[in-house]
């Protein structure tokens, strides 16, 4: 069965809105949290995005309808009004809760495996492609003998 | 080129490499079941950094029955105290409440009613029992987050000075009194 080129484009685009569609629904419930300064609120929604909920623990304080997250998120749009830097911010939130509430891990010791992960899974299949390319495939075999040769042409004389 | 024939040793080798692989992943998957059986794993630990310092900066007002208190409180006390968040609204505050009637005679508890309505905290303590010497009401839950709380309830040894000694994110135990709070607390003690 052939699909046809329409439906794929259609499966295309429903899958393009699936994948973008958290970053869509990236929003606080209710809209009276929001800061009246757009460019204020886009900065707390980043940095929120940023701030793991401990409550649910794999969703962001942006995404988490937990209590604990409503209470952080608005912890960060009262930081945000008085100016602190995102630095500033992070920085509040870890020393209360720990390298936890981030989403995205720091680079330390414990986490440098985490880190390089990726290169070192790079480095370990070029290794293994390269060691398995390099032995030939399979020897040539010597030529054959006048005896072999002889024996070939038997075998393959019509009876 | 000629054919080298792997040797026995080798192929033997390549054979375990995989079976020792997930031997390896097996035993860490078990110790970490086990561990989260006997309470000595928790995955959803948050490891709040709260662990050797001082009480942060907070003044809470009274939450009846008690009254309420302050980190210059906790930070002029000469002997240990437990710390411990609840609401009215938290089952397992309900399960650990038996225990701290029952601690509450070797070791002072003084308790923060967490984003509860003040009748509902006050009816909570009639009903439970009262283990507080002191309670105070956080009733907007920033306090809490101050002490790093990211639930109720949540526990904090906090020995002379206002220094936080330990901490628990899981409902009181029996076993936790007799193998950690009270060893700690007797070692606190002047």
């Amino acid at each position: 069965m052939k699909t046809h080129p329409l439906r794929r484009g259609g499966l295309i685009a429903l899958l393009a809105c699936l994948f973008f569609a958290p970053l869509v629904a990236l929003a606080v419930d209710d809209p009276s949290e929001m800061l009246p300064d757009p460019a204020q609120e886009q900065r707390a929604e980043a940095i929120g995005a940023q701030l793991r909920c401990l409550v649910c623990q794999n969703e962001s304080i942006e995404d988490s309808s937990a209590d604990l997250a409503r209470d952080l998120r608005h912890v960060v749009r009262e930081h945000v009004t008085k100016g602190e830097s995102n630095q500033q911010i992070m920085d509040w939130m870890v020393n209360r809760y720990g390298n936890f509430i981030r989403l995205k891990p720091p680079f330390t010791i414990g986490t440098l495996l985490l880190w390089v992960m990726p290169l070192l899974a790079l480095c370990i299949g070029i290794g293994i492609a390269w060691w398995t390319f390099r032995r030939p495939r399979a020897p040539t075999p010597p030529p054959l003998s006048d005896e072999e040769r002889r024996r070939l042409s038997d075998l393959t004389e019509t009876r | 080129m000629s054919e080298q024939p792997s040797s026995p040793t080798r192929r033997r080798l390549l054979m375990a490499a995989p079976l020792v692989v997930a031997g390896g992943v097996g035993v860490g998957f078990w110790r970490m079941l086990s561990g989260m059986t006997k309470g000595s794993f928790d995955p959803h630990d948050i490891h709040a950094p709260a662990l050797n310092r001082p009480v942060p900066d907070f003044a809470l007002p009274d939450q009846a029955p008690g009254t309420g208190f302050s980190a210059a409180d906790l930070r002029g006390l000469k002997a240990p105290v437990l710390v411990n968040y609840f609401a009215s609204w938290c089952i397992p505050c309900v399960a650990e409440m038996p225990v701290l009637n029952v601690l509450k005679d070797r070791l002072p508890i003084w308790g923060i009613a967490y984003k509860d309505k003040p009748e509902h905290a006050l009816g909570f303590v009639q009903r439970a029992g009262n283990p507080y010497a002191r309670i105070a009401s956080d009733h907007d839950g920033l306090a809490a987050i101050d002490w790093g709380v990211s639930g109720v309830p949540e526990t904090f040894l906090v020995g002379p000075g206002g220094i936080i000694r330990w901490h628990t994110a899981s409902p009181i135990t029996e076993a936790m009194i007799t193998n950690t709070i009270m060893p700690l607390a007797d070692s606190l003690k002047p």
